[in-house]
This record gives C-alpha cells, structure tokens and sequence, in this order.
C-alpha cells in the first residue's frame, strides 16, 4: 500500500467571535484519499474551522498549508484556487438561477460571452464521472434538496477542488439518500480527494470515516483512526463524560382526542397546497411525532394549528369545538401553545429582554396591568420565579434577549409557552441547534407537560429524537401523511423510506 | 388630429422619456447587485450642473456629457461607500443623497442660471433611417443622446442575460454569499455597479440641461429621478421593459402641454400630476399580493453583505 500525502495542515488556529472562543489552538492534518470525519457537538467549533478552511472567516492566529505550500486564505475565491471547495450546512445556491447558472457562476476567468451550451456538456461530463445526477437546466427552487446537494457537490467538483469540505450534510436527507451520498464520498476518496466531514451522527462516522478529529469547545480533544475507536468511545471525546441514551418514554395511557384535525388543507407562502386534505389527531397526554424531510408541511402544519396560517378547506376541532376560522388571540385562550422554529424570529422578540419576554401573551391579564399601566414589580417577580424553574442562565435580566445562547432562548420560549399549562403544544425542531446537555433539559420539559396531560405535537428531522419520545409517529411527505406509526413496532429504515414518499396502509 | 401631429407627438415622448431612460437604465444595473440607491434625483441634479458647467466652460457638450457621468458616479460612491463598506440602511443613505445632491447643485449652479449654452446637443437625422414615413420622424431626427440611449438598452440587455459578468451581476444581487462561495467578487461587483448607476443618473440629469433644456435651472429634474426609481420596478428589472415605461412616462409628462395647446379645459395643475399619480399606481399594482410571488426582484436588494455573518 503506499502511503498517502497530507494534503491539508492546519496549524495552531485561534478564531474568536466577540467575546466567543471559536476555536482555540486547532490543529489538524488531512492526508489526500481519505475521508476524515470532524465530530463534535453544536458549538465545538467545527464549522468555524471549515469556514476559515474554505475562505470565508479569516482566522485570528495560526497557519495553513495545502499540498505542503503555505497559504493565506483571505477569501473563498482563493481557497478555490488551492483547490478547497465547500458544501455548507445551508446551500450556497441562487434560488431564481438554474442548476448549469449556479455551476457556472464565477468562473470569470473565460471569454465574455455566456455559452450555456458548452458548459451544459462539462457539467453533464463531470456528473458521470461521479454518478451524481442533476438536470442542468431545472431551476434549483424546483429541485429536491437531495438535488440541490448534489448540485453543490458538482459545483466544486467542476471547479476543480480535490479538498471537499461538507458540513453536516446528511441533516437534510433521508436514511437512504444519505447512503447514497456516502458511495459518493468514498469514490471521490478513492480518486484521490481529501474529503472533511463534519458531523455529530455517531452511527455515520463509525460507516464511513477513515480517520476522526473530535473538538470539544473549540479545542481538539484527539485524532484516532476508525478502527481503534468504538461509538462509546467517541461519544466520551465529544462530551467529556459518559453519556446514556435514555428513553425518556413514560406511558401514562393517553386520554380522549383534544385536538382534531379533519381533512385540512392549506396553502405556503407560493400559494401551492402544502397540506392536502390531512386528518390526524392528538390526544391527552400523548407526544405525536411528526417526522419528514423539511420542506414537506411541517411548517404549514404547526402554522395552521396556531392560528397564523389560514385552513382553505377542513377543520380544525380542539375538544369537540370547531377552532378553523378562530384568531390566534382566541386560540392562546383557549389552551394552544406554539414553539415555533425560528426561536428569535418569531418565537422571541430579539430586541427585548427577557422580562419583556417572558410577559409576552399574559401582560393583558390583572396580575401584570391595570388599565395601560403595566405593574413592573410583578412582572420581575414571576420572570424571576420562571428563571428559576426552568433553569435559565441569565446575565443580565435587562438586557435584550437576542445575546442569549440557543439553548437559553429556547428554554426561555418554552417557559412561556408552559407556564400557561396549555392543554395543547405545537413545537418545531426545539432542539436544532442545541448541545447535548440543552437537549436534554429540553426533552425533560416536555416529557413533564405530557406527563401533567397536554396534547404534544413534536416536529422533528432527528428520527433517534422521535423514535425515544414519541407515541406515535406521524411521517409527511409532499403535504400528506404516509402514515402513522408506533416507534416500537418499526425502525428508521421504514420511516425513511416513507419520508421518500412510500405509503403504509392502516393506522397505529 | 392627423398623422404629423401624431408623429410631433410621439417624437417628444421620446424626448421627454430619455432622461428617465438613462436613470432607470442606471438602477437597474446597482439594484441587480443588491444595492438599493434611492439618490436618483440628487446624482441626476449634480450631473445636470457638472454637465452644463463643463459644456458652457470648454464649449463642447461631450466633455459635459463625460463629466456628468463622473459626477454622477461619484456621487454613488459615496452611497458606496455607505452601503458596501459601513453596511449603513440604504434607504437612509439613499435619501441622503438625494437632499444633499439637490443643495450641492443649486449651490454649485447658482452662477449659471440664466446662462446660455452655445454649443447644446443638435438634432442630427440619421441619414436614409431620417426619410423612412413616420418612423423617420418619430425615431431617427433626434440629438446624438437619444441614440446613446436607444444603443444602451440592448447593450444593457445582452451584458445582463447573455455574459460572465452579467451573470455574476445577478448572482451577487440574489445571494451575495453564494456568490461569493463560488469565487465572485462580492464587494468589486457591488462598487462597479454602483458607480455605473450613478454615471447613468448623471447622464440623465446631463440630456435635460445639454438637450432638453439646454439650460440649468434650480431643481430642474422635478421628480424625474423618483421616477426613474418606481419605474425600475415597474419593469420587473429588465431594461427592455424600462424603455417601454420610461416612454409611457414621457408621454404622460408631455399630454399635459399638448393638450393646453390643443384647447383642452383641463386645469394644468391635475396634467403635471399625471406622471406621479401614474407611478403610485404602478407601485400599488406591481408589488400587490398577487405579483409578488412572480418575481419581487433581486433576492439580497436593500441587504448588507458581510462575510464573516453568522
């Protein structure tokens, strides 16, 4: 066997974002034809590490030298240069342009003229030799996200890169799909490419890495090769500390149906049917997962549930009583909470604190005004009595809460949305984002509020997260329900394959 | 009213749509890099006074012409440099331009005023094209200008949709990052265009104090440069589109005139509103729930780029 060159050596990195420590001290190696896995947890530094790889964030100290010549990358057009090309976590793609535009958009370095034609012919050239298929002339808004990474994937192959940095790809796939892009990886291994992975998924480091780096806070804990390290092993590094897999499931026998959908439909913000006439229900003290590749309802679902999106056709009954045509204002009082996905868009305001906050949708009430007056005093006191039950670390309890880390906004959101004991909670992707330790708290939250009888409707993309908390699991995809599961009685294959559109008849 | 009246007619819109022609042409080129300029009517008044300056000084309309393209662009980059390099809100900056390109071209144009300009841009017939009946005399009998613009559209046109660099012209207005991911310069595309908005501007304000007038008067774009701007998206981004409004504007902006003259009972004051009343309902109509969703324009308009967001 001969041995393979290092085709990538960062060395001594510091990067630090404000007062945030980044990465601190990294140092790695990457040796040509083999794939080299980055884990970590949310937060580790791993993205910013590639980000300074590929150009875009400028690093603080440290030095870096590709094929063994010393680089300065101050841009991505020169990490382009060095051949370094980078899928990132959301797609660097143009929407409105269609796949051959996106492919070749920037290569400037030719004749003025525009001939889609001959580039058309490279593309589809470049996507034989790898077996990614794209159609270059569909626009990418048109396309799957499987297609659009793919397309990504040519993007800097065309460019000629041979370091191919991806950052978290397998988030937006399906089980198989995933499969798929790893028989990708290992070719474009094969032929020579340095390929960096970062990842968080145990289960896909140990199928497809070579060799592994594990950060923790921004430090590099150790680089192990696959053969020598087991996933408990591993999950050690990441933490710093065992960790158990629990299943949180506690079965307390669901009660009657509160909430009842019958044959909604609703349309997105394009004006197409996101949800096609679906029926599902939600009952007393029982966690219903919603599992499917984003993009497939799931937002219109929560959406039309809390009153912000309107029902074309169906309805909507909360214990017997048709909610369709009710205001948001009117569904909050009647018991529904919502957790939307974008915490501190629309879940928080970013510019208030967390007092402010906390308030949100009782300052109304005669416990915190009189007239327009609010009663300041009472507010402090019931957001100090919160912070301290939900276990929020709070700086400063007047400044805004757009400076919070992650996991302290959602738990802040998810004070609010509980501390009205709805008998309803809608919640999309509450852990995205999050570190382990914030996941779990988050977890424990609302495994509490089904255990005390509220209806929980649990949007999800991470199947190990659904199959440990819910009853049943409800799969979407293209705006229908392919069907309703028990995560006893099926695995992640079967899930997987209807998140791909595949229907199973009958109805746990 | 017979044919040559309506050749008259015609013929005068074109004029009288030039100016605008040039200024939307202009936006159009900085919106589609992501920068909104709304200092249309300041860069078009200082190109005005630094054309009619530099034409009544050196005798010669095409030295005005030139340096009311620089003024004009220098002025964008200032916005530029506000917008590009500070990230500051473009619409701020944008009207600032506005209101400090107005007081500098009434300052700088005081000495002017009243001033005769001896050498204006001349209606030239292009020969043969001149003789044709009724397009000779609607489009082949005006100033060398008129064909400068007729020229620019298609020019425009063809650099946006059909070469490299108009196509990373988009991608850097839709999505500056991916842009930039893909090794485009985000920043050196963004001032380019920029600083051609603005020459474009000035050239504008340049036809109506070295043809249109030929004199400068105090504010005399009167609105023409707002215009320029609701036009823009009138025209969905296309300057295609942009020659087909600028001329409905035109000959809004002439009706008023021609039918005083005609004897029409019309008050004067509700004709000069036309061309404004004409653009409020433009902008009603095309950024209305139900277009919105066919194309509401470059995806990163009015947005900072900076690389290191997280």
């Amino acid at each position: 066997m001969f041995v393979l060159k290092v085709a990538v050596e960062m060395k001594n990195i510091s990067k630090t974002f404000a007062d945030v420590v980044a990465n601190n001290d990294v140092s790695i190696k990457v040796k040509a034809g083999e794939i080299h896995v980055l884990l970590g947890e949310n937060g580790a530094g791993k993205s910013t590490l590639m980000n300074i790889l590929s150009g875009f964030y400028t690093p603080d100290s440290g030095e870096i030298f590709i094929h063994g010549k010393k680089v300065e990358l101050t841009s991505p057009r020169e990490a382009l240069k060095c051949g370094i090309g980078m899928i990132h976590q959301h797609f660097k793609l143009v929407n409105s342009f269609t796949v051959a535009e996106n492919i070749i958009m920037g290569n400037g370095n030719s004749a003025l003229r525009l001939d889609m034609k001959a580039g058309i012919e490279e593309i589809k050239k470049v996507s034989q030799e790898y077996g990614l298929q794209v159609d270059p002339k569909a626009y990418i808004w048109q396309i799957s996200v499987g297609e659009q990474q793919r397309v990504e994937i040519l993007k800097v192959l065309y460019k000629g890169a041979d370091i191919l940095i991806l950052d978290e790809p397998t988030a937006v796939l399906t089980p198989q799909e995933a499969e798929g892009l790893f028989e990708t990886l290992r070719k474009m291994a094969k032929k020579g490419c340095a390929v960096l992975l970062i990842t968080h998924k145990l289960d896909e480091v140990m199928e497809v890495a070579d060799t592994i780096t594990v950060l923790r806070k921004g430090s590099v804990v150790g680089t192990v090769n696959k053969a020598d390290v087991d996933k408990r092993k591993l999950s050690e590094m990441m933490v710093g500390r065992e960790t158990f897999l629990r299943t949180g499931k506690i079965d307390n026998h669901p009660g009657e149906e509160l909430l009842t959908l019958d044959r909604v439909t609703v349309l997105n913000d394009k004006g197409i049917k996101a949800l096609k006439g679906i029926s599902i229900g939600i009952r007393r003290g029982e966690i219903l997962g919603i599992a499917g590749v984003a993009g497939n309802g799931q937002k219109e679902l929560a959406e039309v549930i809390a009153g912000l999106r309107k029902a074309e056709d169906g309805r909507i009954l909360l214990r017997g009583e048709n909610i369709t045509g009710l205001s948001v204002f009117d569904r909050i009082n009647r018991g529904i909470s919502y957790v939307p996905e974008d915490r501190l868009g629309k879940g928080l305001v970013p510019g208030m604190n967390i007092q402010e906050n906390l308030v949100l949708k009782k300052y109304r009430s005669a416990a915190f005004s009189r007239g327009a007056f609010l009663k300041i005093s009472k507010i402090r006191e019931a957001s100090r009595e919160m912070i301290e039950k939900f276990d929020i670390q709070v700086s400063d309890m007047y400044s805004p809460v757009k400076f919070m880390s992650g996991g302290n906004l959602q738990k802040t959101l998810l004070a609010r949305e509980v501390s009205d004991t709805p008998d309803v909670l809608v919640t999309s992707y509450p852990v995205r984002g999050l570190d382990i330790k914030a996941m779990e708290s988050i977890y424990d939250l609302l495994i509490e509020q089904k255990r005390r009888g509220c209806a929980i409707l649990f949007i999800s993309e991470d199947l190990d997260a659904l199959f440990q908390l819910s009853d049943r699991i409800a799969v979407f995809y293209g705006g229908q329900v392919m069907g309703v599961l028990r995560p006893e009685q099926t695995d992640i294959n079967e899930v997987g394959l209807m998140m791909m559109g595949s229907k199973k008849t009958g109805v746990a | 009213m017979n044919s040559s009246a309506i050749t008259v007619i015609l013929s005068a819109t074109i004029i009288a749509g030039t100016p605008i022609l040039f200024a939307a042409l202009g936006e159009i080129l900085t919106e589609r890099a992501g920068v909104l300029n709304l200092g249309v009517e300041g860069m078009m008044l200082v190109g005005a006074v630094a054309g009619f300056s530099t034409a009544v000084l050196t005798g010669s309309p095409w030295l005005g012409l030139i340096s009311a393209m620089l003024a004009g662009g220098t002025m964008a980059l200032i916005h530029g440099f506000l917008a590009i390099s500070l990230r500051s809100s473009q619409v701020v900056s944008g009207l600032a331009l506005t209101i400090f390109g107005t007081g500098l071209s009434g300052f700088l144009g005081k000495r002017y005023i009243g001033v005769s300009l001896k050498a204006p841009f001349v209606k030239i017939g292009i020969p043969l094209l001149k003789d044709l009946p009724f397009l000779g005399p609607v489009f082949f009998r005006h100033d060398a200008m008129v064909y400068i613009s007729f020229l620019l559209v298609p020019v425009i046109w063809y650099y946006i949709n059909r070469t490299r660099p108009g196509l990373n012209l988009k991608a850097v207005g839709e999505n500056p990052s991916a842009a930039d991911a893909a090794g485009i310069n985000v920043f050196r595309t963004q001032y380019l265009h920029v600083f051609l908005g603005g020459a474009l501007a000035g050239l504008g304000g340049a036809y109506l104090s070295l043809a249109y007038a030929p004199s400068w008067l105090e504010n005399m774009t009167a609105g023409r440069g707002w215009i320029a701007v609701a036009l823009v998206i009138f025209a969905a981004w296309d300057p295609l589109k942009a020659l087909l409004g600028s001329y409905i504007f035109g000959g809004l902006d002439i009706l008023g005139f021609r039918l005083q003259v005609l004897g029409v009972m019309v008050p004067s004051f509700f004709l000069k509103m036309l061309p404004y009343l004409f653009t409020v309902l433009v902008l009603v109509i095309s950024t209305s729930r139900r277009s919105k969703y066919v194309w509401s324009g470059p995806g990163s308009l009015t947005k900072p780029y900076y690389r290191e967001d997280r």
